[in-house]
């Protein structure tokens, strides 16, 4: 054995990126609960992969067949329905995960210097994986697959000038049609996979160079012992890996629950329209994205100030693009003294909260009829309106509040939560 | 402690807060059991004589019902086959799709999945809400499905069912259903009970690996369960140096 490992060394960086990344690799000593979701990502990216692959052995690109070939991988493929139910849940699972991932980064600070580009190749990942998302949802051809991608490919058109040319370019049609189907098909299997899996390579690299945030948003690299070693962290390998197991299979158990007991997810994972064929005759009654867009969904939809030069269409799509790209200038925004929400004041803390009651109730409405009024006093719209302006102004007056916020003293090394381990 | 409440909560918030907006039309509920393969076979008898002769389920296998309901190719061949294919063919219709078109003005849809397009609530209340309406192309009209092209191909098991209305000041008011005296052969109680079959049929239709999919399930969550308490064990062995 040790022959062969001198034997590759010689050739091949193997125990360089071993101890560089695994069992050199130090890592605060006091991740919580919240640090789980990045290696839990990382498993469904390969769940992704692999079941992506088999359900290609069977699945049709084509318009006339695609229905039907995702039945017969339900029906006649051995094992196909195992296959398609972890692909899709495991798509909607993507998100649960990559939103816990992202709101810890968010609450312990992860986005500040000098990981700023781990957080915006993250936000770039984040991107590439709606885009993912996006085009696997057409592929089934069902007819809320059909409608959503109309429904959004269709806001492009909302963009002077070349909008109209833009859309027919996306679809290579006039209409949404067997040319979208395949191409959104090599979309989905080929392209995005790569970008998604160099973007991830990028992301862990980055991070790597840094060193790993933690829980109290403290640098564990100012405090190291005569060996270099920091004093506040301990190797990945063996004790995250060790500890990430204990995760995986406590999320596997919700995962699998999930496939095995409730696979449409009460409506919500696999939408009761889309077992009905694409029929560009028959508009759904109510055409909603699947949860994890609904959010930026409803933000689009608060956007009715027809007076607005260009109109709210344009200014709907303008608005939801910028409700992403806000999330990417995080690291500039926040002006605070201190990282985590440990430390952070009551200010911080109200904004916080009112974001994420904000962004909730957003997700809520993207599922609502804009006219209705779901919840109380005003109707979804203003609802709508209400929470883009609180989402907005969490971002954007971060700057000021930050600076204003009352933080608490940092210590000098890392805590562990009251919870301990 | 506190964390891991306020952690599940939020896993929560959005499952309980987003409930699939249903419809409002008062739906009846219907009970299924996959598991009671009698009245599986009754409904799939009902199926291939009231509802394959106009609608397929061209998704589905005539063997793969027989082998998951316990019906010999035999009894498939004889009971739910009238159009001399073979046990291997998917359950198409025999009638062509424009000749659907002419008569009923809409092809009928496929029923593969129609349980879970519709919902099965939404599925027995429907086979039970047709009444007489002469001003129809096809002498019924339905109140969950108001001017469906569908005629109501039960009748002769449920009879002549009537839709009676109340005046309410200008308004007609639908308020409930009137059976012709001795018109169906079957009564109410027998009528409820053919629905449920085909209804649950019609579930066992929508996914044939449901059993199968549970089965595993539960096996594959003790797993889990099992697996977990070493890993468990071995995380705490090796933190244990860890302060």
């Amino acid at each position: 054995m040790k022959a062969f490992i001198d034997w590759m060394d010689e050739r091949f960086p193997l125990t360089k990126v071993w101890e560089e990344h695994l069992s050199k690799y130090y890592a605060p000593k006091n991740f919580n609960f919240w640090y789980y979701f990045g290696s839990l990502a990382l498993l469904i990216l390969v769940n992704q992969i692999v079941t992506g692959i088999f359900l290609t052995m069977h699945y049709k690109p084509d318009a006339a067949l695609a229905f039907a070939s995702v039945e017969y991988i339900m029906r006649d493929v051995p094992w196909g329905w195992l296959m398609r139910y972890l692909h899709a849940i495991g798509a909607s699972m993507f998100f649960v995960v990559v939103y816990l991932h992202m709101f810890r980064g968010l609450i312990y600070g992860s986005y500040r210097g000098p990981r700023e580009l781990v957080w915006i190749i993250g936000c770039i990942i984040f991107v590439a994986l709606m885009a993912e998302a996006f085009m696997g949802y057409l592929l089934p051809w069902g007819n809320m697959s059909f409608w959503g991608a109309q429904v959004i490919i269709s806001l492009f058109g909302a963009i002077p000038v070349i909008g109209e040319g833009l859309t027919e370019w996306i679809r290579g049609d006039f209409v949404i049609s067997d040319a979208t189907l395949n191409r959104f098909f090599a979309f989905h299997v080929i392209m995005m996979p790569l970008i998604l899996v160099f973007l991830v390579f990028l992301h862990i690299v980055a991070l790597h160079q840094v060193g790993s945030n933690n829980p109290d948003g403290i640098e564990i690299k100012k405090n190291k012992d005569e060996n270099g070693i920091p004093l506040d962290g301990i190797p990945f390998h063996p004790y995250y890996t060790v500890k990430d197991i204990v995760g995986v299979i406590v999320f596997l158990m919700i995962f699998l629950g999930i496939v095995f007991f409730a696979p449409t997810f009460f409506g919500l994972f696999l939408e009761k329209d889309n077992f009905t064929p694409a029929n560009a005759l028959q508009t759904p009654p109510h055409i909603v994205p699947l949860w994890y867009f609904t959010p930026f969904y409803s933000i689009l939809r608060a956007v009715v100030w027809d007076f607005l030069p260009g109109g709210a269409k344009l200014w709907g799509v303008i608005a939801m693009g910028l409700s992403i790209v806000v999330i990417f200038l995080l690291p500039w925004l926040d002006r605070s003294p201190v990282k985590s929400i440990r430390y952070k004041g009551w200010i911080y803390k109200t904004a916080l909260v009112l974001f994420i009651i904000a962004f909730f109730i957003l997700a809520y409405l993207g599922f609502k009829a804009p006219a209705d009024t779901d919840l109380f006093w005003f109707d979804n719209t203003r609802w709508a309106q209400i929470c883009m302006f609180i989402y907005f102004g969490f971002f954007l007056l971060m700057p000021i509040y930050s600076k204003m916020d009352p933080t608490k003293p940092v210590p000098d090394r890392v805590t562990f939560s009251k919870g301990g381990h | 402690m506190r964390k891991l409440l306020i952690s599940i909560v939020m896993f929560l918030v959005p499952v309980l807060a987003f409930p699939a907006g249903g419809g409002d039309e008062h739906l009846e509920s219907v009970f299924i059991n996959l598991r009671d393969k009698a009245s599986l076979q009754r409904g799939a008898k009902l199926f291939s004589n009231y509802c394959l002769s106009c609608h397929s389920a061209a998704y589905s296998r005539y063997n793969r019902v027989g082998k998951d309901l316990g019906i010999s190719d035999e009894n498939i061949k004889e009971h739910l086959m009238f159009a001399g294919e073979k046990v291997g063919d998917l359950m198409t219709t025999t009638m062509p799709v424009e000749d659907a078109q002419r008569w009923f003005g809409v092809a009928p849809p496929d029923l593969s999945l129609i349980a879970r397009s519709r919902t099965p609530d939404w599925l027995y209340t429907y086979m039970k809400s047709f009444y007489i309406d002469d001003s129809s192309p096809s002498g019924w009209n339905n109140t969950v499905f108001e001017n469906v092209a569908m005629p109501n191909v039960l009748y002769g098991l449920q009879g002549n069912q009537l839709a009676v209305y109340e005046t309410n000041g200008d308004n007609k008011v639908f308020a409930g259903f009137e059976m012709e005296e001795n018109t169906g052969t079957m009564t109410e109680v027998e009528f409820d009970q053919a629905v449920t079959d085909l209804v649950n049929f019609l579930v066992y239709l929508g996914e044939p690996a449901v059993l199968k999919r549970y089965k595993i399930g539960v096996f594959v969550l003790l797993f889990l369960v099992v697996l977990l308490i070493p890993c468990y064990l071995m995380k705490k062995e090796y933190w244990r140096d860890v302060h």
